[in-house]
């Protein structure tokens, strides 16, 4: 584990160089034990592939304290938190409107659409950490049959609830964004919502599988939503 | 008590101190891109220093009183005009029931501030008042000022602005470098390339918004080109793209990021970052951690010494 200051109000603790596993468990353990301690003087926790990142208030503390009470959390940090168990199940509708890539990514991969929907709704996904945008979750665990780069030219607005997959990484827009990730269906649950006391539908840590429904079940959902 | 907003100004949105807590959900911290000038204008009024306020980008907004009305503008110089006569910044001003406050250009920096008796009035999503512009929530309905907005006041009770000492901003003038502290990746960059980026005057370019400030000049490039594992964003962390044209993540910035981080701007002066405008030139220094620290603890020295008794 390497302590780096990061600026004057913050810490980042690496724990390595790969993507593997036990390397999340590392991360989410120490963001878990930290975010427990609800201690005031921490602002904002980011967790990343590899890393944490600690902004703290560098009024209220300095680095060698916000140092020290990572170090004595350091063995708390290999416990899995509870809800770690948590899995969600994230109803998509893998429709060619919805996915408009999805013929592009059968072709690259060399399978028929039915394998595609039917490999990337098998496999259970971990959210690694949540950045880029409000409830955006970076997923691991893709299978690699279906990796697939991302579009040359990116999108002007794709729709919030869009799944997509870019390289090795697949995920959902939470709101209408600009985006280059390859589109493969919509999910009609609302993965952001500002106003409610968890305002993502995900978090760190949480199991995802994707489960395919059809057009008639997502206009359904979609009216409950709503 | 109402505020109606006649004209908007070109970027008009309520801000506060930040909204904390929320990285992990990928949600940026917002707030005022010179939190010291607002916090200044809110205590001229006699506000909590980190109540919600204006913050008007370049061109101010035009507002009309409906009651009688504190209000206080700080940061950058914006010709104001009060009804007929010419509004003087950093005092507390009373605006009689319908008076119309005209803001005009700002003339030295990109960023004023409007502080009102009591507060605007808005609900807090997630702990804070501030806009977050991209995920369209917090502030004003999520979103900058249009022209026909009704803002609410809250009602002060027993608040007492203070009035400055003369020339006590003066003091806080500052010009020269940005102070920067070394970026987790700064060893991604040969000496060289980190001596030219501390060399280099950049310029501040026009696609630049408060998620962060594009820059223009000497590319810095990595001594080999490496992926990075997306990582944590500190708050003014210099990021450097492909092209090699640094950008400094500023208070709508992304939690996590792919780039090499080169530098970080010091949190003294990051209300420095807020009143660049396109155009301006910049140059950046680097200090040490200490000596940032330092440089913070005088600055909230100063904000308690500034008042006259």
């Amino acid at each position: 584990m390497k302590v780096i200051p990061a600026s004057d109000c913050s810490i980042l603790i690496e724990f390595g160089d790969a993507i593997t596993p036990e390397m999340q468990d590392r991360v989410l353990g120490l963001f878990y034990a930290l975010q427990a301690q609800q201690d005031a003087s921490i602002r904002n926790l980011h967790p990343g592939y590899v890393s944490l990142l600690v902004d703290f208030d560098p009024l209220a503390v300095i680095h060698d304290e916000v140092a020290a009470m990572i170090a004595s959390l350091e063995n708390a940090a290999g416990a899995v938190r509870e809800a770690e168990a948590n899995v969600v199940e994230l109803p998509v509708c893998y429709d060619t409107e919805f996915g408009p890539d999805l013929t592009d990514v059968a072709a690259h991969t060399h399978l028929s659409v039915d394998e595609v929907i039917c490999l990337h709704s098998s496999a259970m996904y971990r959210v690694c950490f949540l950045g880029f945008t409000a409830g955006f979750a970076y997923l691991g665990g893709m299978p690699e049959e279906l990796h697939t780069p991302r579009l040359a030219t990116p999108r002007r607005a794709v729709a919030g609830g869009s799944v997509g997959i870019a390289g090795s990484q697949t995920g959902i827009y939470p709101t209408e964004t600009p985006g280059g990730w390859r589109l493969i269906g919509r999910t009609p649950v609302r993965m952001f919502d500002p106003q409610a006391s968890q305002p993502t539908r995900v978090l760190p840590g949480d199991s995802l599988r994707f489960v395919p429904i059809d057009r008639a079940r997502f206009e359904e959902l979609w009216q409950e939503r709503t | 008590m109402t505020i109606r907003v006649v004209k908007p100004g070109f970027f008009t949105t309520v801000q506060d101190r930040a909204r904390f807590g929320c990285a992990h959900l990928g949600i940026s911290p917002a707030g005022a891109a010179d939190l010291l000038s607002l916090r200044i204008a809110n205590l001229l009024v006699g506000n909590d220093q980190y109540a919600p306020a204006l913050e008007m980008t370049l061109l101010g907004a035009m507002l009309g009183f409906e009651e009688r009305t504190i209000l206080a503008i700080s940061g950058a110089n914006c010709e104001c005009r009060l009804g007929q006569d010419r509004l003087a910044a950093n005092s507390a001003v009373e605006a009689s029931a319908g008076m119309v406050l005209q803001c005009g250009s700002t003339t030295d920096g990109a960023r004023s501030y409007l502080a009102v008796q009591g507060g605007f009035d808005v609900p807090l999503v997630m702990g804070s008042a501030s806009t977050d512009i991209r995920g369209r929530f917090g502030g004003h309905d999520g979103r900058r000022l249009q022209a026909g907005d009704v803002l609410h006041i809250r009602r002060a009770e027993k608040a007492r602005g203070r009035p400055l000492r003369t020339g006590a901003l003066d003091q806080m003038k500052r010009t020269g470098p940005i102070r920067v502290t070394r970026g987790v990746q700064h060893d991604w960059f040969s000496v060289d390339a980190y001596a030219n980026f501390l060399a280099a005057t950049y310029t501040v370019s026009e696609q630049s918004d408060r998620a962060g400030l594009r820059l223009k000049g000497v590319a810095i490039l990595p001594r080999e080109s490496k992926q990075l594992l997306t990582d944590g964003i500190p708050l003014g962390a210099i990021q450097v793209p492909q092209d090699g044209q640094p950008i400094i993540l500023f208070v709508d910035q992304q939690t996590t990021g792919g780039y090499p981080k080169i530098a970080n701007v010091i949190a003294a002066d990051m209300r420095r970052i807020g009143q660049l405008r396109p155009r301006d030139g910049v140059q950046f220094a680097e200090v040490s951690i200490a000596n940032a620290i330092e440089a913070l603890d005088a600055q909230e020295r100063w904000l308690k010494e500034i008042w006259q008794d």
